[in-house]
This record gives C-alpha cells, structure tokens and sequence, in this order.
C-alpha cells in the first residue's frame, strides 16, 4: 500500500481530499451558518475533483451546477430566511460526545471493511478506458438500460417542486 | 492511478463527519447539510467502483446521477418544511420542536 509517488494525479487527489474533508469538518464545527454553508460549497466542490480525477466529466459537470448552484444556493437562502438560528450559543446538543464515539466507530468499521481485499484486488489499476459521457446518455434513455428510472426521477422532481412550494408557503393562504 | 483503497478511505471519512454531524448537531439546517455530505460519500463510492470494477457498463454513474436528483428533491422538501417549523416555532432547534413527543 506504501509507495505512492507524488504525480500530478496525486497531488489533485490530495488537494480533493483537503477540500472535501476539511469543507466536511467546517460544516459540523461551524458557530456561523453562513460561513458554514460557504463550507459546505467546499466539501461539494473537492467531490467534483473526485469525479474529475475517476474519470466522470458529466457527473462533474452535474455536481458543480446542482449541488454548488442550486442546493448551495438554496442552503444560503434558507439560513438567511432563519436569521435567529445563525449563531446558536450551544452548537451540539448535550449527548455530542456518544454522537462522536459512534461516527469513530463507525469510521473504524468501515476503514477496516475497506482494507479489507473483499473488494476484489484494492491496488488493481484499471486499464481499459472507460465508458464515456456518450454511452451514460445512451443507458440513460435506452429501453434495456434506465428509461423507466429516468421518467420516475423527472416525476419525482416535479413532485418536490410542488411539495416544496405548498409546504413554504405562507399559512393564511391555505384557508382560502 | 490512485488505488482504489484511497477512495473508499475518504469516503468513509466523509461519511463518519456527515454521521457526526447529523447526531450531534442542534440546528436543523445543520443537520440537513451533513445529510448531504453523506450522499455525496456514497457517490464517491458508487463513482470510484465503476472506474475500477465495471469501467465500461454505465450502471455506476447512473446510479451517481440518479442520487444527485434525489438528493436535490430532498433538499428542497426539507428546506421548505424547516422554514414551515421556523415559521411556527421561530425556532429550528431540533429539541425544541417536540409537538409529536409522546
């Protein structure tokens, strides 16, 4: 496992893990919400890298506008609509050291499920170039891949638009 | 290439910081963020098997796609219901809306 020399490709993948994980822990140990969700967009951002570095342009592409566009934006908008709750004194609630222990332990689990060779061979290096953004479009539509997935997504979508929209919305207009 | 250990090591970090702070956090909006960071260590983990297992069937990137969207639903429907309860309580600390304890 040891060995790794430093290449441009391993310099971006820790640049992307300094990103992801730092933005992570800024996230749930900010006293700022503002400044938190600027943390999350952080986080969100060093995914991207991720999916750049494993070779997912589209899935790159879709997380910096969905994710950093619209849920960052909308994260903002919301902790800006709750101006009181920006700065709570008490950021974690009495019983945060048993919420520590269990993420731990739950970290030390899956890191040794992970090292673990059940994976197949875990330093194995593909070769084969992978399938392109041409062939995601294709199984996207396509009627032996995820059509069917794809059209209950888009209702799905239009679902929690509405539901968001009438669960937002003021409460004297409900009456009418 | 990164092995793919380096991957799934992040991942689980990422997921171990979003369960933290899904556990111990007071603030809704809170909560709802490290719900998100979750998600997004799945994705890590659903994108980094495709390029190492099955590089040339689409079904890991699919499924990645497939998590984004929930994920934005999600996010709108829960932001809408916390500014509901903000609006009700003017407050969103989750231990403070107990309407439906027992």
């Amino acid at each position: 496992m040891a060995g790794i020399e430093i290449t441009p490709h391993t310099f971006f993948f820790l640049l992307s893990t300094i990103l992801t994980l730092g933005g992570a822990i800024g996230v749930v140990n900010n006293r700022n919400l503002v400044r938190g969700s600027i943390w999350l967009i952080v986080s969100l951002f060093g995914v991207a890298g991720y999916f750049v570095l494993l070779h997912a342009p589209f899935l790159a592409a879709v997380q910096v506008l969905v994710y950093i566009g619209a849920i960052g934006i909308l994260i903002t908008f919301a902790v800006m609509l709750t101006r009181g709750m920006t700065q709570l004194q008490r950021r974690f609630s009495s019983l945060w050291w048993l919420g520590a222990s269990a993420s731990l332990l739950l970290f030390i689990v899956l890191l040794f499920t992970v090292i673990e060779p059940i994976w197949g061979d875990l330093s194995a290096v593909p070769d084969a170039p992978p399938g392109s953004t041409t062939d995601l479009g294709i199984a996207l539509v396509s009627g032996d891949g995820f059509v069917l997935p794809f059209e209950v997504a888009a209702v799905l979508l239009t679902a929690a638009m509405i539901g968001a929209i009438v669960l937002a919305r003021e409460a004297r207009n409900a009456d009418e | 290439m990164m092995p793919l250990w380096c991957y799934l090591v992040v991942a689980s970090a990422l997921f171990a910081i979003g369960t933290f702070g899904v556990l111990t956090r007071r603030n809704a909006i809170v909560i709802l963020m490290s719900v998100e960071l979750m998600l997004n260590s799945a994705n890590i983990n659903l994108v980094a098997f495709w390029r190492y297992h099955t590089p040339l069937d689409m079904a890991g990137q699919v499924f990645a796609a497939f998590v984004i969207v929930v994920a934005a639903a999600e996010a709108a429907v829960g932001l809408a219901i916390i500014i509901a309860v903000y609006r009700h309580y003017r407050s969103i600390v989750v231990e403070e809306v107990d309407a439906l304890r027992g």
